[in-house]
């Protein structure tokens, strides 16, 4: 591969840097391989995260027991981090530590040499984790990971139960007429795999695997399916509260979401429920190690720190996700009756296979093993062609 | 006194030196404008000529499809991607403009009575009251505003509610681009209504009665007289509403429905990931506005300003 002379020059100055740091910084060995054990910490952890990923209710604590005082940049997207992280000459700039980011940009990330593997045995939590989020593909490449997954979520079919009668059984019901002026879904390239997978099911001769996994033509069908479905839309939404507010206002009876929105609402006493279809699409946040990080040692412990069972715990409840730790359950249902449950926490290995979470689309494709699928940008070029 | 004694201590070379400084920039007023201007100066042509300038270079580049990196190769591609036929861009462009027009006229129409009634009519204390009530708007935050239009733009929301009141049925305003209409056109306002107001305000008594002691009435008065000397101010006006519409990216996302993207839309998708395509996209607002100042000049609307 071909190496810019500006990331070789930026190589330079990070070996030199690194070397004059050698001694203090024995412990995390720069250069080629990972760390073996975490070293003393260097008083600062600098992140890019989604809002409150961080949260002070569980990140006071640490900070207090290791000294790694957080500083936070919140991203609005996952395009926003995917660029906070390339810039200034890539892997954090020098800057950033960590970032927490989803299965749509986390490919991309360890792509574009923005992160480093990690030494998953410096995180003891990481045994305990649901099998799927161990080695999940959006993190880990070639036996190699890049960082430790965090929190995850089910994309999820929310319907008022005061209009919306029968209650729906699957996603065939957002492409249906029956509800048409009355839909939403997310305003976002990555919701294009949720028609795919629609269509893996319903059109079968089109010989979808993966519904990150597109051929042009099978890209160019769901897009035709996509684009028949605009008309039923009331709009598409980019924000959660967003959502929340067109289900209120009785403009939206029911479209795609998350957990966190049907709860929300739910605490509101606003007549919502969802159901997660079989099969469906879903998200997964990964802390990643930037390739630059200036603060290693506070890095791994803010990993090791925030995949434990009670921190796994609190972060759900925070931001209305599901931990990948499934020891945090009982955490939750202390914190809230039956909030476990209510997550999706407790289900049995078969319902995670059911989810297809989300990756970053790349040219190769996993089962034509070839270079024969449509990229990312071919599916923001797509998504425009819908949204336009 | 400090100072005044600090400078009694100095002596007299240093005020002879101050003297002498001030007589030589006296005598070059060029040098005194010179520094008087350099810094804000400098500030215009870095900060702001030269990002349109560093704006227009990126848009000839492209950007790697994966890694998002820039690549410094000279290419029209991302104008050729805009008007290619198979894109949705062209439509997008076409779409901003026409909301842009729409929003444009409907503020004329609504400013320009109003601004008579404020700059012809009214006493001095109605004057101020209403000066007021255009500002108010002004002072709370453009977002809050939006998100107040959304709840009344609801379906269970105060202008529903009103029609069913008034047994009238439901409108589907909410997420419509009528409803962007109607929130652009009011968020708008005052910067139509001020420009207005200042060209009508200064047409003199005396042409209006001379009009009057030639024989014309009203209609005619204000058809020869008024609306020709009140032209630049609408036209000034017309350059914010225009201006601001076209850049918006906001509106859309809160107000709009599904087909309701415009050109700040798509700048603001690709910003992250495809910055050249992004630069390319915003070259074409700013050739429209440039068109648009080169006429309004040509109206006369500067003089307004």
């Amino acid at each position: 591969m071909r190496i810019p002379r500006r990331r070789i020059f930026a190589v330079v100055i990070v070996a030199a840097i690194a070397t004059a740091f050698a001694v203090t910084a024995a412990t995390v060995q720069a250069g080629s391989g990972v760390p073996t054990k975490i070293g003393k910490g260097e008083g600062r952890l600098n992140v890019i995260e989604w809002p409150y990923y961080t949260y002070k209710s569980f990140a006071k604590p640490f900070e207090k027991q290791t000294g790694c005082i957080i500083h936070r940049k919140d991203a609005g997207s996952s395009g926003q981090m995917f660029s906070l992280m390339h810039g200034n000459g890539g892997g954090g700039g020098g800057q950033y530590d960590l970032v927490s980011a989803s299965g749509d940009a986390s490919l991309r990330l360890i792509y574009a040499h923005d992160v480093q593997p990690i030494n998953i045995k410096l995180i003891p939590s990481w045994k305990e984790f649901l099998p799927v989020f161990k080695s999940p593909p959006h993190n880990t490449v070639d036996g190699v990971h890049y960082g430790v997954s965090l929190q995850w979520g089910p994309n999820t079919l929310i319907y008022n139960t005061k209009k919306v009668k029968p209650a729906p059984k699957n996603w065939s019901v957002i492409y249906s007429k029956k509800y048409a002026g009355h839909v939403t879904i997310p305003d976002n390239p990555i919701q294009i795999a949720d028609a795919a997978l629609y269509l893996e099911k319903t059109k079968p001769s089109l010989g979808i695997k993966d519904p990150y996994e597109l051929t042009q033509a099978q890209l160019s069908a769901t897009v035709k399916l996509l684009k028949r479905q605009k008309p039923l839309l009331k709009r598409f939404w980019s924000l959660a509260s967003d959502e929340i507010t067109s289900f209120k206002n009785g403009d939206v009876w029911l479209g795609a979401g998350w957990p966190y929105q049907t709860l929300a609402m739910q605490a509101n006493k606003f007549p919502v429920k969802e159901i997660v279809p079989v099969p469906t699409t879903g998200w997964a946040d990964t802390w990643m190690l930037a390739s630059k990080a200036p603060h290693p040692n506070c890095a791994y412990k803010w990993m090791k720190y925030v995949t434990t069972p009670q921190v796994e715990a609190k972060q759900a409840l925070v931001f209305g996700e599901t931990p990948v730790n499934p020891l945090a359950c009982k955490y939750m249902n202390k914190m809230q009756k039956g909030s476990c449950a209510g997550y999706h926490l407790n289900e049995p290995d078969s319902y995670f296979k059911t989810i297809k979470f989300w990756k970053t689309p790349i040219p190769q494709c996993g089962w034509t093993k070839k270079q024969t699928c449509e990229d990312y940008n071919a599916w923001i070029n797509a998504w425009a062609q819908v949204t336009g | 006194m400090a100072t005044d004694a600090g400078a009694l201590a100095a002596g007299p070379s240093l005020r002879r030196a101050r003297l002498r400084l001030s007589g030589f920039l006296w005598r070059r007023p060029w040098l005194k404008a010179l520094g008087l201007l350099s810094l804000p100066l400098a500030a215009f042509l870095v900060i702001y000529i030269g990002s349109l300038g560093a704006l227009f270079v990126s848009s000839l580049w492209t950007s790697n499809s994966f890694t998002s990196d820039i690549e410094h190769t000279w290419t029209l591609a991302n104008y050729r991607t805009i008007f290619s036929s198979a894109n949705p861009y062209l439509h997008i462009a076409g779409f901003t403009l026409k909301m842009a027009a729409a929003v444009t006229v409907t503020d004329a129409i609504l400013a320009f009575p109003l601004a008579f009634f404020m700059a012809r009519v009214a006493s001095k204390r109605t004057r101020a009251v209403l000066f007021v009530m255009v500002l108010l708007p002004l002072w709370s935050s453009y977002l809050v505003r939006l998100y107040a239009w959304q709840t009344i733009l609801a379906h269970d929301g105060a202008i529903n509610w009103a029609l069913n009141g008034l047994g009238l049925p439901d409108q589907n305003l909410a997420y419509t681009n009528t409803a962007m209409w109607i929130v652009y056109s009011y968020v708008w306002l005052p910067f139509m209504v001020l420009p207005v107001y200042a060209a009508l305000e200064r047409i003199p008594d005396s042409y209006l009665e001379a009009s009057a002691d030639l024989g014309a009435r009203g209609w005619r008065t204000f058809r020869s007289v008024i609306l020709p000397l009140a032209l630049p101010g609408v036209v000034a006006g017309s350059i914010f509403t225009f201006a601001l519409t076209l850049g918006d990216y906001i509106t859309p996302l809160l107000i709009g429905g599904t087909d309701s993207k415009m050109i700040g839309s798509i700048v603001d998708e690709n910003f992250a990931t495809n910055l050249p395509f992004a630069a390319a996209f915003t070259v074409i607002p700013m050739t429209i506005m440039g068109v648009y100042l080169l006429i309004a000049r040509r109206l006369g609307a500067f003089e307004a300003l």
